[in-house]
């Protein structure tokens, strides 16, 4: 028994780390001057799925789709106790919005045929919550989103609590299921010695490339063919392996256009005193329901 | 995301100031394990990739997962249930539960129990990022050193029945050595071990201070032969936590609230012998012993690293008389002090750690028989390195934990009324502290133990060693303060051990304290002409001009200029007392402290 697991990470810069040089002229994000890391509220995903894996068995299969850097966070993924990681990387997939990105996704999980698919709710660069929801829609799985306690799992149900920020709901659902994670759902292991040492040398073919590129003795397929025996491979799947259709991929797949980006500056231009009166609280709670800022 | 590891640029350095490949090479006996098991490097750069990782993913785990645990932990403490069995504060249970996930429950075995099989050295570092989150989850994330004593001393089928548990973290342990009657001389000891008809092992009598004496393996040191007083009657045994064993007691502490301090009474449990009978005490506990003092060096180190970074935040941040109270020259003086004491504590530290790895891994080519030229070579070598680590280890414990103390009662003098409250860690790293100095031998025990190296020739050796070490042309005026010192101590030493015996301990503390100033002196200009290149954030001093970074060796030469200099007329100012040849504490003591008062 035990449940197989696919877990959707993701490589963002680290946005707590934002300096002068953040953003490009175009608006864009300028990912050369953040450093990338694992996306935090897929860590909660991941750190789940293993929970699962742990107490029922069962397997975690980490996929993070980008660049060939991206397979940073898969090892992360392993470092951590996930049994198997691919990389979904294809010139072609650039630029896609979200839509297009849930679509590469898909193909991807459908591959793996799992019972859980676990993201984390939202990815700190682009903030959008679509990804996980959209995919779950493609594969028409059911999807219980903003999951923060995963209440029991037997047989083919699944009942989860989800935060929804003024309260809870406990939803019951058929498997195989998408789940997205919050942040407040558990707190995320730390790699795991063992494999740290063991796999901090897993690499995909692209990252085996670029590094012989310096170094032309180098056999790009014995070294692979050696990383795939010791487990340390780490898979890669472009769009004709997804068997993806290329008009949902990349730019043709993404309708989403940026139109203009804006730097808000919030500033206390007129302040108000609120009379230290119970009439005087009620007037400024009654101002901000009507304002919609509360309620 | 906090990191006790990266944040740390004097480890960040140490890191690649010390040569770890050598200790790498002797520590994966010249990687012979290669191939072997999935976690045992090849070579000594993937050995130091290894150590790194591990740290940086341990230096998170300290700083994100146990040091917000810390404060509950100290208001909760353990418990002692009415069935004798004890429960761990939640923030202890969950932290060892994620130690244990981390696979850092086995940091120094060997590869083929499961463990990591990484140095001494590496371990230190572990244990101060530990500590620096919570000195009181050390003490039962540094008991690594039962584990290490079963692997060195007991037999095959012992090693194999509990260090796989130990390393995956599923058993923890307790050294069960002090009795009512027997603290710092274990050599008392009455615990009874005896033994049935068919030559099963038991243990009968009662154990007191043991930390984690709740821990479900423990090493308890016990009277096997009845008619024999003194160490020699004393042999180690190993036991299971079962019915037989009760906690009786849970010790209500000044600090280390989250370690358990347990009476243990044995009712005739059943007990393996850990290698040869009498050689318990002398040889085995010993051993452990020493493992343990460097522990508590570690752990020293963490509290003081936490408790100035504390005060160094509040004076910088604390207005009074319209400024920063960083800018007030008493201020800024406990500050530095601060800051230098623990480089040095460091320092020592770490050099002792690197000297023990090489006496654990000459000790491992001596006793092979692959290879009969080099076994005789570092046989040869042992003879140095185990006088030295004999010597180091106690000036480590003694240094670091004094260190501790000073630094971590300074942190609430600097954070003034505000640190004497609760609403502060610097208190809890107080308390915490208090014990470094008591616990695994005495301050004055340790001294007791340093003095024989330092008037012994060991030091001589050492610190001329040391000065033929290459260094930069910038401190060499400081190498000639510290020769100066170096020719003082000689002169010291050669007083004292003329005196005899009482007087050279009457005066071990000044002549100890006059050595680890000049070893740390040497460490420090070491460090001042280290080829790492490597630059450090400094304060700012308002100048918007002024440079934000210098390079580390820089740094390290003005901590290295300071301290030489400092420590100049303190060595002379010690020196006379040495020299003085004042024996009243001898002669007057009865005058001096006057009866024994009567206590109401």
């Amino acid at each position: 028994m035990g449940y197989n697991c696919v877990v959707l990470v993701k490589q963002v810069p680290d946005t707590k780390r934002i300096t002068g040089q953040a953003m490009n002229e175009d608006g864009t994000v300028n990912r050369a001057a953040l450093p990338a890391v694992f996306n935090p509220e897929d860590l909660n995903a991941l750190e789940l799925a293993l929970q699962i894996k742990d107490q029922y068995g069962g397997s975690v299969t980490v996929i993070a789709m980008g660049l060939p850097a991206a397979a940073a966070v898969l090892r992360e993924g392993l470092y951590r106790g996930a049994d198997r990681a691919i990389l979904i990387t294809d010139r072609r997939c650039a630029a896609s919005d979200t839509l297009a990105t849930s679509y590469i996704l898909s193909c991807g999980v459908k591959k793996l045929n799992p019972d859980i698919v676990l993201c984390g709710r939202q990815a700190i660069d682009g903030d959008t919550a679509q990804v996980g929801p959209q995919i779950a829609e493609k594969l028409n799985l059911p999807q219980i989103t903003y999951v923060e306690t995963l209440v029991s799992l037997a047989g083919k149900a699944i009942v989860a609590k989800r935060n929804l920020g003024n309260g809870w709901q406990e939803v019951r659902s058929q498997l195989p299921a998408l789940l997205t994670v919050i942040d407040t759902a558990n707190e995320p292991r730390v790699p795991r010695a063992r494999q740290l040492m063991k796999c901090k040398s897993a690499q995909c073919r692209l990252e085996v490339e670029a590094a012989a590129q310096n170094a032309p003795s180098v056999d790009v397929d014995a070294v692979c063919r050696d990383l795939k025996t010791r487990g340390l491979l780490i898979e890669q799947w472009n769009l004709d392996d997804l068997k993806a259709d290329l008009q949902w991929c990349g730019r043709d797949g993404s309708p989403t256009k940026v139109h203009r980006i804006q730097s808000v500056v919030l500033a206390a231009k007129e302040s108000k005193i609120v009379e230290p009166s119970q009439s005087g609280i009620d007037t400024m709670v009654h101002e901000l329901i009507v304002d919609h800022t509360i309620g | 995301m906090g990191n006790f590891y990266t944040d740390n640029e004097d480890i960040q350095f140490l890191f690649r100031h010390l040569d770890l490949a050598a200790v790498a090479a002797l520590q994966e006996e010249g990687f012979k394990y290669a191939g072997r098991f999935d976690t045992a490097p090849t070579d000594a750069k993937e050995a130091i990739a290894n150590y790194d990782l591990v740290l940086r993913s341990m230096g998170q785990l300290s700083a994100e997962y146990i040091a917000p645990r810390s404060e509950r932990v100290d208001h909760e403490g353990n418990t002692l249930h009415e069935d004798g069995t004890v429960s761990y504060a939640g923030g202890i249970a969950e932290s060892l539960n994620a130690l244990a996930k981390a696979d850092v429950m086995g940091f120094t075995l060997p590869h083929r129990f499961g463990g990591l099989n990484f140095p001494s050295l590496i371990y230190s570092m572990a244990i101060e990022m530990v500590s620096r989150a919570d000195a009181s989850l050390m003490n039962i994330f540094g008991l690594q050193g039962i584990a290490e004593t079963i692997n060195f001393f007991a037999d095959e089928q012992i090693k194999h029945r509990y260090l796989h548990d130990f390393a995956s973290g599923k058993v923890t342990g307790a050294m069960v050595l002090t009795e009512p009657d027997a603290g710092s001389d274990l050599q008392a000891c009455k615990l009874r071990a005896f033994q049935n008809e068919d030559g099963q092992w038991y243990l009968h009598g009662v154990k007191r201070f043991i930390t984690n004496g709740c821990g479900e393996v423990l090493l308890v040191l016990a009277r096997s032969e009845p008619d024999r007083s003194g160490g020699l009657g004393l042999s180690l045994f190993v036991c299971d936590r079962g019915p037989t064993v009760r906690v009786r007691r849970l010790e209500d502490k000044l600090g280390i609230h989250g370690s358990p301090t347990c009476e243990l009474f044995f009712d005739n449990t059943p007990c393996q012998i850990i290698g040869e009978r009498q050689r318990g005490l002398v040889t085995y506990v010993m051993s452990l012993m020493n493992g343990a003092r460097i522990g508590i060096a570690g752990q020293s180190m963490g509290l003081a690293e936490a408790a100035c970074r504390v005060a160094r935040d509040y004076a910088a941040s604390r207005q009074q008389f319209g400024m920063p109270i960083e800018k007030l020259p008493a201020v800024r003086d406990m500050l530095i002090r601060m800051k230098m004491d623990i480089e040095a504590g460091r320092a020592l530290l770490y050099e002792t750690s690197w000297v023990v790895d090489h006496e654990v891994g000459l000790s491992k080519i001596a006793d092979s028989s692959d290879n009969q030229a080099k076994a005789k070579e570092a046989k040869q070598q042992l003879k140095t390195i185990k006088r030295l680590a004999g010597m180091l280890t106690p000036m480590s414990k003694y240094f670091c934990s004094e260190m501790c103390n000073r630094v971590t009662y300074d942190s609430i003098q600097v954070l003034g009324g505000s640190g004497y409250m609760r609403d502060y860690a610097c208190e809890r790293y107080a308390r915490d502290a208090r014990i470094t100095t008591i616990y695994e031998g005495t301050s004055q025990l340790q001294v007791v133990a340093a003095v024989r190296g330092v008037c012994g020739g060991a030091c001589e050796k050492y610190l001329a060693d040391l000065a033929s070490r290459p260094y930069a042309d910038s401190v060499k005026d400081l190498l000639d303060m510290l020769a100066e010192g170096g020719r003082t101590l000689l002169k010291c030493a050669a007083f004292a051990k003329e005196q005899g015996v009482d007087y050279m301990d009457l005066y071990g503390r000044q002549l100890v304290d006059i050595a680890i100033a000049l070893i740390n002196g040497y460490l420090f200009c070491g460090q001042a002409s280290s080829k790492v290149d490597m630059q450090v954030a400094v304060a700012g001093n308002g100048d918007p001009n002024a440079p934000k970074t210098i390079p580390m060796t820089r740094r390290k030469e003005a901590v290295a200029r300071r301290y030489v200099t400092r420590n100049a007329s303190l060595i002379k100012s010690l020196a006379e007392e040495i020299l003085s040849g004042d024996r009243s504490t001898f002669k007057e003591y009865e005058a001096l402290v006057g009866p024994v008062p009567e206590l109401t």
